[in-house]
């Protein structure tokens, strides 16, 4: 006798306790801890702390600790955490020109003020496989020298000084910053939303959009004017004192994209922006978002709008990870009743089909 | 390191206020898709954060709650939320539909009629019944204003051109109180005419689309169709083999590798009230055919 599927309750506790189980791993060897996965695994935490729009290394670490190593896992754990966090107010904008430097490159000049700082890179690093790094091994100390007083301007105001680059249109102070987060999306939507839609947007995602406009699907020709990488103030204008109150300091990417503009009737022809910006060192996140905010900007500079990457709904309603995946693995959920409704249909379309064939069949036996 | 806490039912409430500002505003324009800044939940986006949110944002403290998927109390992911809610609000939950005063829904609507004071929460994936014609909401949307409907009406003229009748199971297009072409979500057509003139409220919570909308209760609902093809709906031409229903919606449940069905009631509560009050079915495997149910 069937019984209708009782005790999925019991099944869930289980399979949770055992998720647990294999979280930990072998229990012979020593657990990883938060200050190991923020030290160690440092690019994995400020991929989750961007793309999870909260910067907490140690909740990032502790969401990739928890997630296995499943970066959208754990930003998704960041994300739900977040938005349980009431808002206190907006911040004052972080000046990036004023940035404590530890990496900063342009690739359209050779040297710049302030000069050109590779800092911490992979670049020109040989990927080979390391059998030192295995266990053990001590790095050498780095070099160090007195920091720098020389002022490190963003290579984009050097060329806006000129007026070979457009100016980067300045938002009124007192207008309140569009927050996705808060208020349903519409479209079209202005560049803060646009902006913060892409910083929180899948690196993956953004990579290969803006791949994609490098290949021809909405080439706009960029050159990264300037990459840079530290720590900038962040100020709170309080109400009660009457100034911004420093609150610390945050660690970001910056990446200013100079790309092409062949100008209008009306503008004479300058070179255009995109921008980046992230937590942490996140520079393929910056660089990608950076092609793409330059394409999605194609409208508003009167170009041919037509490849995916310049495609505003398209690229906003399809960026986020956490709705990507939710979307997609929801097909592991039951849908057995549309399953079948749908399964009834087609074996009553089949039935009419071997039906008229048969139909036609006799016809032609008779004829 | 910031411990979380977390408020009644989960969400924080001004969040609250603004589901509720939104499910208001649904309301008043019956069908009509409200935007909402819906939240991250601690579910995923598609199984169910868009219903979780709407439960949250109108569960009390007196409510009794009942949680169905596929019209069973004890699919995982039903358990799932009935135990979020549980844990959160602290909430009674129930499995017993007359007993409920919210039921967070996923694909179907129970059997037993509903009640004035009810509210039926569904799950919606996606909200759009235009969607899979246009895919930009900047179109969809302008076609709503206008109530510019000629684009479905010919996709259910192609149907019935191609297959004779209109190939559409499940999540088939109402229109609501004469104006909005709303989806139900993706329930079978089977329980549209439920929905026409429901003594209690449905609200349907769509989350990673960020809409909410509603059908206030006694409003009329009509399926899409045509004067020569009036709108049917089918069951399995077979009684329950559990509790012998011949007017219920049914799984087909597969018993062996070697054509092995049987037919049972996908509302368990539905089905175990029956047998509690002496109706049995028979085992025997039944014909997979449909047929049309009035």
């Amino acid at each position: 006798m069937y019984v209708a599927v009782k005790g999925g309750e019991r099944a869930i506790e289980n399979a949770h306790r055992l998720l647990a189980h294999e979280r930990r791993g072998d229990r012979d060897v020593p657990e990883v801890t938060l200050a190991q996965i923020s030290g160690q695994l440092a690019l994995g935490v400020d991929r989750v702390m961007t793309e999870g729009s909260l910067y907490d290394r140690e909740l990032a670490a502790l969401a990739i600790k928890q997630a296995r190593g499943d970066m959208i896992e754990a930003i998704f754990l960041v994300r739900a955490f977040r938005a349980t966090l009431p808002r206190l107010g907006a911040t004052e904008p972080v000046n990036t020109g004023e940035m404590q430097v530890r990496r900063r490159i342009s690739s359209t000049f050779k040297d710049v003020p302030g000069g050109q700082i590779l800092g911490p890179t992979f670049d020109y690093t040989h990927r080979l496989l390391d059998p030192q790094l295995a266990e053990g091994f001590v790095p050498e100390q780095p070099e160090t020298a007195e920091a720098s007083q020389a002022a490190t301007p963003r290579v984009t105001d050097i060329l806006g000084r000129d007026g070979l680059i457009e100016s980067s249109p300045q938002a009124d102070s007192d207008a309140p910053v569009g927050d996705l987060t808060r208020e349903p999306l519409s479209f079209p939507a202005d560049r803060d939303l646009r902006l913060q839609n892409l910083a929180r947007g899948d690196e993956g995602f953004l990579l290969a959009l803006g791949y994609s406009t490098q290949r021809g699907y909405g080439r706009n020709h960029p050159f990264a004017g300037e990459i840079r990488f530290g720590e900038v103030e962040v100020e709170l204008f309080a109400e009660d004192v009457g100034f911004a109150v420093p609150l610390g300091s945050i660690e970001l990417t910056e990446c200013q994209m100079v790309n092409q503009f062949k100008g209008s009737t009306t503008e004479a022809p300058c070179f255009t922006r995109g921008y980046g910006l992230a937590f942490g060192q996140s520079e393929r996140k910056t660089m990608s978002m950076a092609l793409v905010d330059r394409a999605l900007r194609a409208g508003e500079l009167g170009e041919e709008v037509g490849a995916p990457a310049q495609d505003e709904e398209f690229v906003m309603s399809h960026s986020d990870n956490v709705q990507s995946t939710g979307f997609v693995e929801h097909l592991k959920l039951p849908h057995y009743v549309d399953f079948q409704s749908e399964l009834g249909l087609l074996r009553k379309l089949r039935q009419e089909f071997a039906e008229a064939n048969q139909a036609v069949e006799l016809q032609e036996a008779a004829e | 390191m910031n411990a979380p806490t977390y408020n009644f039912a989960y969400l924080d409430e001004q969040t609250k206020r603004m589901i509720r500002r939104a499910i208001l505003k649904a309301i008043a324009i019956p069908g009509y898709q409200v935007p909402f800044a819906s939240r991250e939940m601690p579910m995923p986006y598609g199984w169910g954060t868009g219903g979780v949110q709407v439960t949250a944002a109108i569960l009390g403290p007196d409510d009794v709650l009942k949680v169905i998927d596929q019209g069973s109390d004890d699919t995982t992911n039903a358990i799932s939320i009935r135990k979020f809610f549980g844990k959160t609000a602290g909430v009674a939950t129930t499995t017993s539909t007359t007993d409920a005063t919210v039921i967070q829904t996923r694909h179907r609507i129970p059997e037993a009629s509903l009640h004035a004071g009810q509210v039926l929460v569904y799950q919606v994936p996606i909200p759009e019944p235009l969607r899979f014609l246009e895919p930009r909401e900047t179109e969809t949307r302008r076609m709503h204003a206008l109530a510019e409907y000629g684009l479905m009406h010919v996709k259910l003229y192609e149907d019935i051109a191609r297959f004779g009748h209109i190939a559409t199971a499940y999540a088939y297009p109402v229109k609501v109180n004469a104006r909005y072409v709303m989806d139900p979500s993706p329930t079978p057509k089977f329980d549209n005419p439920k929905m026409d003139n429901c003594a209690a409220l449905q609200l349907f919570g769509a989350g990673r689309e960020k809409r909410i909308y509603a059908i206030p209760p006694y409003t009329t609902v009509v399926s899409l169709d045509f004067e020569d093809h009036p709108f049917t709906r089918y069951r399995f031409n077979a009684p329950c083999a559990l509790c012998g229903a011949d007017d219920s919606y049914l799984d087909e449940i597969v018993t062996d590798d070697k054509g092995g069905r049987m037919f049972v009631c996908s509302d368990t509560d539905f089905c175990e009230q029956r047998q509690a009050a002496g109706h049995h079915g028979t085992e025997s495997a039944a014909p997979h055919k449909e047929k049309a149910h009035v």
